[in-house]
């Protein structure tokens, strides 16, 4: 076919672009990911008993934030990843940011603490499963996002793909709060961050297999 | 580009036209070595900035956008190029001759015609009527006998699966 004929048949009967399909897309993702993520947290794991007293915790907040903050700054940068030609900007910054922001807070808690509750800080009492079970709520959430990662126009494969599974994997760990007690900055700083980067390791790595296109 | 996101086929129309153009000259440029790719790679482009067009943000330039995928598909044929050039040697002298017999420049080696008869009737048809002889969704639906939004996610998916197919080519 000649290259003309081809543009003559792209452009009869061109219907309009929806430039709003990509956000829904994204939102349906989120949405659906999440539900999922807290259906396999509330079923599988079970809701923190104590959920509701913790609240009353500022390390409470300072661990939700911690999670809601590094999903905020890793899902704008798998928009921008998902547009073909779109800068990436300074969100991806934020990402290291707020961990070492979580690693300072780690390192004066353990100089506050005495010297035998240190290991406890670090390693919880489920500091074994931590990384496991938010790998396994935050899958759902990785399908989503690489489902919608597809239908659009990633061109750096593994980067997308990794971003998208660091994005499932920090909402992940947000849902799986709600069944997780541990609170001490320097095991959020370590386990819940492992926990993160599994999924981005497996987006990373799935990323060029997935989304070419 | 805007307006011809509105569905305007006449300005669509214009704006291809200006891309062919552009593009064409870019991967001349690039693709120094391999001139018979030129056509080939361009129909890829076009087709795949048609199927990706609601990836494009109007707050961003054009060329960004337009750039971003000619890069993107010109690294993927280098690359396959690179892999699969030890398999395809013996073939690619019975190519040249072909190749030099090709009156116009402006044809691919691939016949995009002949890729649509492999897609299957819920894809072909719609594009064959819509697309290829210009008669509206509602008709096609009727001599169908498929729904007309059928009609139209069949053109998308059937346009999609062009572009795959010409992909597993290259």
């Amino acid at each position: 076919m000649k290259t003309e004929d081809l543009v003559c048949l792209l452009s009869t009967g061109a219907e309009a672009v929806d430039l709003r399909l990509p956000s829904r897309r994204w939102l349906l993702a989120l949405a659906s990911g999440a539900l999922i993520a807290f259906l396999l947290t509330a079923g599988l794991l079970k809701l923190n008993p104590a959920l509701w007293h913790e609240t009353s915790k500022p390390m409470f907040w300072v661990r939700e934030s911690y999670c809601a903050v590094l999903g905020v700054f890793g899902f704008i940068t798998v928009v921008r990843l998902a547009r073909p030609g779109l800068r990436l900007g300074l969100a991806p910054m934020g990402i290291p940011v707020a961990v070492i922001a979580m690693w300072i807070l780690a390192v004066v808690t353990l100089a506050a603490a005495s010297p035998q509750t240190r290991a406890r800080l670090i390693l919880g009492h489920t500091a074994g499963v931590c990384p496991f079970l938010i790998a396994l709520v935050a899958a759902p959430l990785l399908i989503a996002l690489l489902w919608v990662m597809r239908s659009l126009a990633p061109t750096r494969l593994r980067w997308a793909g990794a971003a998208s599974g660091f994005t499932a994997g920090s909402i992940g760990a947000l849902v799986y709060s709600l069944h997780c007690p541990e609170l001490a900055a320097p095991f959020l700083g370590i386990w819940y961050l492992l926990g993160m980067l599994i999924p981005t390791a497996v987006g990373a790595w799935l990323g060029p297999q997935l989304l070419r296109w | 580009m805007l307006p011809s996101l509105t569905g305007d086929a006449a300005s669509y129309r214009t704006f291809l036209d200006e891309l062919t153009t552009h593009l064409r000259s870019y991967l001349r440029r690039r693709l120094g070595s391999l001139p018979d790719e030129v056509e080939d790679l361009l129909q890829e482009l076009l087709l795949v900035v048609h199927n990706k067009r609601h990836t494009y943000d109007p707050k961003q330039p054009l060329t960004a956008w337009v750039q971003a995928i000619a890069r993107y598909k010109l690294v993927d044929l280098l690359r396959r190029r690179s892999r699969g050039d030890v398999l395809t040697d013996p073939l690619d002298e019975d190519d040249q001759i072909f190749a030099t017999t090709a009156s116009d420049a402006a044809e691919a080696q691939y016949d995009v015609a002949k890729l649509l008869r492999g897609l299957p009737d819920r894809q072909r048809l719609p594009i064959l009527y819509v697309k290829i002889e210009g008669a509206s969704v509602t008709d096609t639906a009727v001599r169908t006998g498929m729904s007309e939004s059928a009609v139209k996610v069949g053109i998308h998916r059937g346009l999609k699966a062009l572009a795959e197919r010409i992909r597993r080519i290259g």
